[in-house]
């Protein structure tokens, strides 16, 4: 904890923001120099413009798919820890299912989506369901070979004690398997995103429940290419801020025994 | 065969042998008694069977031939304790957690394990460590810890599997010292596998010389010594002779079978 790593950080923040505000200015600039019209590349400033001017519609879009992309995720979230216990406990069940599991994850969003529109009724429910396979694999692939990756003398140590199955799960296989399970949190949450976007473009919902997907295509059609972008920038901010959040989450977590969530000079 | 008086053994193996599912043989024909009390080491180069016939002992295997007596009874999950070559600790819990997990395993309270855990890390000269996870600690630190985990269920039988083999010399030998010091004041009994003749000759009251391929016992021999020891017979020239005997003896279990 010396000065030196404090400055490492402010420079961690500070050189990737002065690069922002640089590339920022500069296309300003561009764009102003060589006289290109807002509907065909706009700038910062516009795009900031129509972000302020258009928040009442894109702050609900937000919320929305916001909504949809945190709901699938607590899904998957659940879902995934579930069924990789459930695998830890039964090799024939692991066997059995595990194929179908990659089945999902390797067929592309895209494809799948008309037909579970066509399937299901409800808007919401669909869009769920396509953001919750996306999001679904990597916990559960990540949490099945943490709860794997116990220690074997670890586990001798419980056998000896007489623990149970309930025992050597709570107290030894779920503690290993944390970090693998946050790790796939953390890929999920922005592939959750994904399917949420992808699965609003494929439905293409309009009205006032409509996600951000859904006012990028709409302004498309109006040639209101500023607010395209600002609902562009509202999306990788909403990944960004997923993505923060997890990191967040990891590091409170593990911060007391993990490698991944140490300062180097803490380490021996 | 050895064995003699059988009354006051803790354990007694039967032609012993263990075959794995790969078809190796890891051990054969073992007969060993172990009486109450003593300290005995398994001594032998690497793969000659000494960690499977701790395993055996731990019932962490069955053996494929012979038998394992408990004349004084069977012992339960609290009745043995080992220790392993690394210290074996959960990184994410506390020195006083890992410490409290046999008994946390059986059922006690809370409150009463961390409280019997806290007593067996003072035991182990690490009173003020409780609250520090592992990473923070040194190895001989978390050895320290894994040791008084290992004794926390005051076990009648302590297995111990090189303990201090990945640890530095000055380190392992204070270990030594403790590890005496907590015998004499409680006196369970100890297996104590070991590939360093120095070592073996320092701590136990009894050695098995093993020989590799299958692993087997050669020679049985008694270490002569003062009690306490201490460092003063680290340097005596009764301690260099046994270690020279009992170097012999190895050189002839593997001259018996050349590695």
């Amino acid at each position: 904890m010396s000065g030196a790593s404090g400055g490492q950080r402010w420079l961690r923040i500070l050189a990737p923001l002065g690069l922002g505000l640089l590339l920022l200015g500069g296309w300003e600039a561009w764009l102003r120099l060589a006289g290109i019209p807002p509907y065909v590349v706009p700038g910062p400033v516009a795009i900031a413009g129509a972000l302020v001017e258009d928040w009442a519609t894109l702050s609900a879009s937000l919320l929305v798919t916001l909504k949809i992309t945190l709901l699938a995720l607590l899904i998957a979230a659940s879902l995934g820890l579930l069924l990789a216990v459930l695998f830890a406990q039964s090799r024939l069940l692991e066997l059995s299912l595990f194929p179908y599991a990659v089945i999902l994850q390797v067929t592309p969003v895209v494809a799948i989506a008309p037909l579970i529109i066509i399937w299901v009724d409800d808007v919401t429910l669909s869009l769920l369901i396509c953001a919750w396979i996306v999001a679904f694999f990597p916990i559960l692939s990540n949490t099945t070979v943490g709860l794997n990756s116990t220690d074997h003398n670890l586990l001798d140590l419980f056998r000896l004690y007489g623990a149970s199955r309930w025992q050597v799960l709570w107290r030894l296989r779920l503690p290993t398997a944390m970090p693998y399970f946050l790790a796939g949190l953390r890929i999920s949450g922005g592939l959750s995103l994904i399917g949420a976007i992808v699965a609003e473009f494929v439905l293409g919902t309009g009205g006032r429940a409509s996600g951000l997907a859904y006012r990028i295509l709409e302004a498309g059609y109006q040639l209101r290419i500023p607010r395209m972008f600002a609902a562009l920038v509202l999306i990788s901010g909403a990944g960004i801020a997923i993505f923060l959040a997890l990191s967040l989450l990891s590091q409170l977590l593990l911060r007391r025994w993990h490698e991944s969530a140490m300062e180097r000079g803490e380490r021996r | 065969m050895q064995g003699g008086d059988e009354t006051g053994s803790l354990l007694v193996l039967r032609g012993v042998g263990k075959r794995y599912a790969t078809g190796t043989l890891a051990v054969q024909g073992i007969d060993l008694a172990v009486a109450q009390g003593d300290f005995l080491a398994l001594l032998g180069p690497s793969g000659c069977g000494k960690s499977t016939l701790l395993r055996l002992i731990a019932r962490l295997a069955a053996p494929s031939e012979g038998r394992i007596d408990w004349p004084h009874g069977r012992p339960g999950p609290r009745d043995i304790g080992f220790v392993f070559q690394e210290p074996t600790l959960m990184p994410w819990a506390t020195a006083l957690a890992n410490v409290a997990l046999p008994l946390r395993l059986a059922g006690m309270p809370r409150r009463e394990a961390a409280a019997r855990a806290a007593e067996s890390l003072a035991r182990v000269e690490l009173r003020g460590f409780e609250q520090a996870y592992p990473r923070t600690l040194s190895g001989g630190m978390r050895m320290r810890v894994s040791i008084a985990r290992a004794l926390v269920t005051r076990p009648r039988l302590l297995l111990m599997d090189e303990p201090f083999a990945a640890l530095d010399e000055i380190t392992r030998h204070r270990l030594n010292n403790d590890l005496l010091a907590l015998w004499e004041a409680a006196r369970f009994t100890v297996i104590f596998v070991t590939h360093s003749v120095f070592e073996s000759v320092y701590l136990a009251r009894r050695i098995a010389v093993m020989a590799p391929r299958p692993g087997r016992i050669h020679a049985e021999l008694g270490v002569t010594a003062p009690a306490p020891r201490g460092e003063a017979f680290r340097t005596s020239a009764e301690y260099a002779a046994q270690c020279r005997a009992v170097s012999a003896t190895l050189g002839e279990a593997m001259a018996v079978s050349p590695a």
